[in-house]
């Protein structure tokens, strides 16, 4: 199969996952979003590994995961202290840098 | 590999910082004494590092730098981690290093809690770890031999600086109770954005220096010589250096934030800025202006001149008009900065030498008197002139040794100072007789606002408020006698410390390639 | 031998060390200390004049090197002592008047509780003067120049709770700074032209030098010695000197300190001789002084600081003298001497009056204490014959010879010197007798004194007097204060004529400061007899006012140039208008300038960074999304930016 063609899901789902950012105003589904674009930028990595024939592209792709999981557990963490604190997951709540 | 002195005199106080702001906030005593023995640790270092020192040494390929040590750090960068110091750098350790046990010393009590604080209130802790923490990037940019890493330090030591000066201050007393100055942040943020947008500068300067030369290491041009450079961006790389230093050190017109930043921070921090950390400022002018940029420097000299002509007598000027005690000394300070920085770009030995001294003399007078100063404060509780009088009958040994400390500030010979300020007077005035003679004035100017001081403050009526003022107390006493001691010796015996710095003085004046005017009747013959 | 030279400053700077670090315990055995140590080093010095005097006239010079002071390239200075005859005369006579200084403070500071410390700080004095007339170059001799100025402002502001001490003080230590600045610009040009400032190699340069560059040297050192010397322009700190404790006045403000721009001058002879433009400058500033000193000497109703007055003109004499070249040094040095004897004298005997009349210093509330005071009426009475000049005292051996060398100057000038000097021993003569009249002679004033007069602003209300409502009691002062005296009265009656007689003094010093014989347009006996008759005038004129008529116990409101003179021919209205004033506004000025326009600008430019900020802050909202935004949007920029540049 043409190597192509994960591209442009890589970037379709950049796209969305860019979108729901924007749009969306619930931290869970930003937070989605967000990982969605990371992940739409491993495909891409990995299709590039594939296309020049070494290893780098993939190697990057094992950090982005790494340090995705780790964004997950500090990200988590902080979404559920801010629906502790004021009962809403809505991003545009915490519009000042204090709960 | 011998044993890396020059780092652990730096690192000792640095290591000692960490430990002392680590100390539980019950223990206060014990975070004093611990901050009092790791400083007289490093001065022991320091001495060792005077020891070691050889003053007529020459290393291989012209490589003067002495005690070197060497390390690659940044490397795609060329950033070494380069230590070494030549004379002027050994004398200004050891100063700094001799005279931080005794800010140490003398603000013992000057960062106590307050009682209202939760238990869990460490300002102490914090005073002297920030003390040490200074101490190790001032002697640490005496010391850095690579020019990155200088600027590392010449900016960092900004920030302990900045919380010295904000966070503690005299405590003025209204109606019973403590009140905290408003001035304060504003001149801690003063302080601050003075220094960071000198500093800034030198950044661009530092990074257009590595373009220029591919390395920052002093050592390798001791060795190689100086890149070649095109003549105007010698003198644009000069102004990006020499600006930040100006800023320090200070030099009219940069230098108000001293007066602001000395007159709201406590006498022994007061100290701190202008008896060690100002002196990073005229080092860096020997060392990096004239060392890097000898053309450049030459090119400046008249308006730089100038500029230390009116820092001179506007400094004394102002003194004179202050009415504030800690303000009239740090205009002081910046009329003998002006003398300091006249000295060094006059371009004669003695007038270098004499800068040099300077600056270690200047160190100690002034701390002398300011510590003094700082001890009058804090029993009245008040900086104004105005408020005193008559101090000299209820509290003879603290006006003795006030007048002692004023005397040293206005050049009396036979006191350290004198030395200096006579060299620097004379290495000028063989060159440039006019500036020479218009900088005398400023000796008439120092007697005024010293004698003026210690009039208003010491003699006449004792005043009510005073009536009660307790002399110096042992702990007091401690602090002000060994600096008396060395300025008399220092001013009847200098050779130690010439000793020290004519080789150095010797080097750089080699390297600006210029030569001492020769007197006229001895040429003749 | 030569070691013992700086023993003669380290006993009395070791007596100040000790006096001022040992604290109260000392304060039993304080001033026995102080006199001992000044009294050894009078006897060192003794030792060291009987060796000098068993060498041959040229062998006598003795040097003494110590260490290296401040050895920087091309810079040499030294620790380092020459004593040679001029030094030899100067250390007599510090150290023996000085002694007996000592003594007799035991005595006059019996009662305050501060006499260590004014033991020290005479011993410090000691020690910095001796340094001074010592020291074989010109930057150590600039150490004891501004050590004497030291402790002349510690001693004239002794007693500190006086604020008239305290700015006393205070004034005296700036208007030498100016004076020690000139000679801190000598020394300058000395090392730019010649390499260095020690006597030996300066004073030889002279012969190659050129005669601008001398008259420079000798201006600048004119000034310095115009300010340690309280020579016009820079007079004016010497009468308010006289707030100090009285030994002190006779010490430093009468025989040693104030004559050492003599002595500088005398020292650089060689530099004088070959600048006469600098030579006239010294003579007309003597002259002048001699003039000005004279006059405020007549106003003054404070004893002292008539007596100051007199200092301040005799001293003109002598830098009058000094001007004229190699025939007036030996007069101005011999001048020097036994004014030292007899002014020193005069005002031992001052002190001893106001220490019989409860330390009151108007003399005009003084009379008729001759029988109360014999003594002091004696001592005093023989200080004064030797400085009006009677013949056969000391004064008018030492001052005749200054008169004649002023005419043997040849020319106008000569006449004009010469008749200054001349009217000048009238004056003296008027003055003197002034003071010794209302002092001794006339009714007992002081019986029935009134209150302060407030006419007089020069005299201070005495502030330390111990019960101002009592009538004093005038009494004869203790042993200590008198021995003193009587042996200054020897020196002032005798001195003159030892010196004088046979040329002893001219033999003595020729080796050091040359010497030629002046030859007067007319003959020295009339010269002589000119000055015996100017004095009697003199006397005589003073005799008609204040002696056949009672002394007002309040001063009259005097003639014009009376007024003038009582504040000092309004030198200090104008310093304080011009300077004090001036300086004011200017300080004041600053001040204001440094706090609005130099910081100003910077804080402009932080208030308009302030401003921009503030309008780039409503791009900050908080919101994450619209950060979000931004970022995208500055990637897609970049990116296209990216492409474009690369298909460019």
């Amino acid at each position: 199969m043409n190597p192509v063609n994960y591209l442009y899901l890589a970037a379709l789902l950049f796209t969305i996952g860019a979108s729901g950012v924007l749009i969306r105003r619930n931290a869970i589904v930003v937070f989605m979003c967000v990982e969605l674009m990371l992940n739409a930028c491993n495909l891409a990595l990995v299709a590039f590994s594939r296309m020049h024939g070494n290893l780098d592209g993939q190697i990057i792709a094992f950090f982005t995961m790494v340090v995705a999981a780790a964004e997950v557990v500090v990200g988590l963490a902080i979404i559920v202290s801010l629906f502790r604190s004021r009962h809403s997951a809505s991003v545009d709540d915490a519009s000042l840098m204090k709960l | 590999m011998s044993f890396p002195l020059l780092t652990a005199t730096a690192a000792l106080p640095a290591l000692g910082a960490i430990a002392t702001a680590a100390v539980p906030a019950a223990r206060r005593t014990a975070a004093k004494w611990l901050a009092l023995l790791v400083s007289l640790a490093t001065l022991g270092l320091a001495v060792a590092v005077l020891v070691r020192f050889d003053p007529d040494y020459v290393g291989p390929k012209g490589n003067f730098y002495q005690l070197t040590e060497s390390h690659s750090w940044i490397a795609d960068f060329g950033v070494r981690y380069e230590l070494g110091v030549d004379g002027i750098g050994v004398a200004l350790i050891a100063l700094t290093a001799l005279l931080i046990p005794f800010v140490i010393l003398a603000g013992w009590h000057d960062a106590d809690p307050l009682e209202t604080r939760s238990s869990r209130w460490r300002p102490t802790q914090g005073f002297f770890a920030l003390i040490l923490a200074v101490e190790a990037m001032v002697i640490l940019s005496f010391e850095a031999t690579d020019v990155f890493l200088f600027y590392i330090f010449f900016e960092a030591m900004l920030i302990p600086m900045y919380f010295l000066i904000g966070g503690f201050g005299d405590r003025a007393h209204k109606d019973g109770e403590e009140v905290a100055s408003t001035q304060r942040s504003y001149a801690a943020v003063k302080f601050l954005l003075y220094n960071l947008a000198g500093g800034l500068i030198m950044l661009a300067a530092v990074i257009g220096f590595y373009v220029v030369a591919g390395h920052f290491s002093l050592q390798t041009i001791a060795e190689d010589g100086l890149p070649d450079m095109a003549t105007s961006t010698e003198r644009w790389l000069f102004l990006g250096f020499f600006f930040a230093f100006a800023v320090k050190a200070p030099l009219w017109p940069l230098h108000t934030w001293l007066p602001n930043a000395m007159g709201e921070a406590t006498a022994p921090v007061a100290v701190l800025i202008t008896a060690v950390v100002d002196k990073v400022g005229t080092f860096a002018m020997l060392r990096f202006c004239l060392q890097l940029f000898p053309e450049a420097s030459k090119w400046a000299t008249p308006v730089i001149l100038v500029l230390a002509l009116i820092s001179i007598i506007y400094g004394a000027l102002l003194a004179v008009g202050q009415r504030d005690i800690k303000r009239l000394v740090a205009y002081a300070s910046i009329s003998h900065f002006g003398f300091i920085i006249m000295g060094i770009f006059a371009m004669t030995s003695q007038g270098q030498s004499g800068a040099t001294l300077y600056m270690v003399n200047h160190g100690i007078s002034t701390a002398a008197l300011m510590l003094v100063a700082g001890f009058l404060i804090s029993r009245r509780g008040s900086r104004l002139i105005a408020d005193y009088g008559g101090v000299q009958k209820v509290a003879p040994v603290l006006a003795g040794t006030f007048l002692i400390g004023s005397l040293a500030t206005l050049s009396l010979p036979g006191l350290a100072p004198f030395v200096s300020e006579f060299l620097v007077l004379v290495g000028t005035f063989t060159r440039y007789p006019v500036i020479g003679i218009i900088a005398t004035f400023g000796i008439v100017l120092a007697a005024l606002y010293t004698l003026v001081l210690y009039q208003r403050t010491m003699t006449g009526p004792v005043k009510p408020e005073v009536s009660a003022m307790p002399d110096l107390r042992v702990r007091e006493l401690v602090v002000v006698t060994p600096l008396i001691a060395l300025l008399i010796f220092l001013g009847v015996f200098p050779k130690p410390l010439t000793d020290i710095v004519n080789p150095a003085v010797k080097q750089t004046m080699s390297d600006v390639q210029k030569k001492d005017p020769q007197p006229e009747v001895e040429a003749a013959k | 031998m030569e070691n013992l030279i700086a023993l003669l400053v380290v006993a009395p700077l070791l007596g100040a060390a000790v006096l001022l670090c040992g604290g109260r315990r000392l304060d039993a055995v304080g001033h026995w200390i102080g006199t001992v140590l000044a009294a050894a080093s009078f006897v060192i010095g003794a030792i060291l004049f009987a060796d000098m005097l068993g060498k041959g006239a040229e062998e006598r010079e003795m040097t003494q090197h110590l260490f290296s002071w401040v050895p920087v390239e091309g810079f040499q200075a030294d620790v380092a002592f020459q004593l040679d005859q001029l030094s030899m005369t100067f250390v007599l006579l510090i150290s023996g008047v000085g002694s007996l200084i000592h003594v007799y403070s035991i005595g006059y500071m019996e009662h305050d509780e501060r006499r260590r410390r004014f033991f020290g700080y005479l011993n410090l004095f000691l020690a910095a003067m001796l340094l001074l007339v010592l020291a074989d170059n010109y930057l150590l001799l600039y150490v004891g120049w501004e050590g004497v100025g030291l402790a002349s402002y510690l001693l004239i502001g002794f007693w500190q709770h006086k604020p008239s001490a305290a700015t006393a003080a205070k004034k005296a230590f700036l208007v030498n700074r100016v004076g020690d600045m000139g000679l801190s610009i000598a020394i300058m040009l000395m090392f730019a032209w010649f390499g260095t400032f020690a006597f030996g190699p300066v004073l030889e340069a002279t012969g190659e030098t050129s005669e601008g560059k001398l008259t420079a040297i000798g201006l600048m050192l004119l000034l310095a010695a115009c300010g340690k010397s309280a020579q016009v322009p820079l007079q004016s700190w010497l009468g308010d000197a006289m707030e100090g404790p009285t030994p002190v006045s006779a010490l430093i403000h009468a025989a040693t300190m104030v004559t050492a721009g003599v002595y500088l001058i005398v020292r650089s002879g060689a530099i004088f001789n070959g600048a006469p433009d600098a030579q006239l400058a010294v003579t007309v500033v003597g002259a002048v002084t001699l003039l000005f000193g004279a006059i405020v000497g007549c106003a003054k109703d404070d004893i002292k600081k008539a007596l100051a007055g007199s200092t301040m003109s005799q001293i003109g004499y002598m830098i009058l003298a000094a001007g004229l070249g190699p025939i007036g040094y030996v007069f101005a040095i011999m001048h020097l001497v036994t004014h030292g004897f007899f002014k020193a004298g005069l005002f031992l005997g001052a002190g001893s009056v106001m220490h019989g009349m409860n330390d009151e210093v108007d003399m005009r509330k003084y009379g008729g204490l001759r029988k109360y005071m014999p003594v002091t009426f004696v001592t005093f009475g023989l200080g004064y014959l030797a400085i009006i000049g009677f013949p056969g005292l000391s004064g008018f051996f030492s001052k005749d010879k200054i008169i004649e060398a002023a005419f043997a100057k040849g020319g106008t000038e000569g006449w004009i010197l010469g008749g200054v000097a001349l009217l000048g021993a009238a004056i003296t003569a008027y003055y003197m007798t002034r003071v010794m009249l209302m002092t001794f002679f006339g009714e007992e004033r002081w019986r029935h004194a009134p209150t302060p007069s407030p006419a007089e602003p020069s005299v201070e209300p005495a502030a330390e007097t111990h019960g101002e409502h009592a009538e004093p009691h005038p009494h004869e002062s203790p042993s200590s204060m008198t021995i003193p005296m009587i042996v200054l009265a020897f020196g002032s009656v005798f001195a003159g004529a030892f010196f004088g007689i046979g040329d002893r003094f001219i033999h003595w010093l020729e080796p050091v400061t040359g010497h030629a014989h002046g030859h007067p347009p007319v003959s020295a006996l009339t010269v002589t007899l000119s000055t015996v008759a100017v004095m009697v005038i003199g006397v005589g004129l003073a005799y008609a006012q204040y002696g056949r008529r009672p002394v007002p116990v309040v001063a009259p409101r005097g003639s014009l140039l009376t007024r003038a003179a009582r504040r000092d021919l309004l030198q200090d209205d104008f310093n304080h208008v011009v300077l004090v004033r001036g300086g004011e506004h200017l300080t004041r000025s600053l001040v204001y300038v440094d706090h609005t326009l130099v910081d100003g600008v910077v804080n402009g430019t932080a208030a308009s960074m302030g401003g921009l900020s503030g309008r780039l802050r409503r791009l900050q909202n908080g919101f994450a999304r619209s950060y979000a935004v931004s970022m995208f949007g500055g990637a897609a920029v970049l990116i296209a930016a990216t492409l474009l540049m690369r298909a460019v």
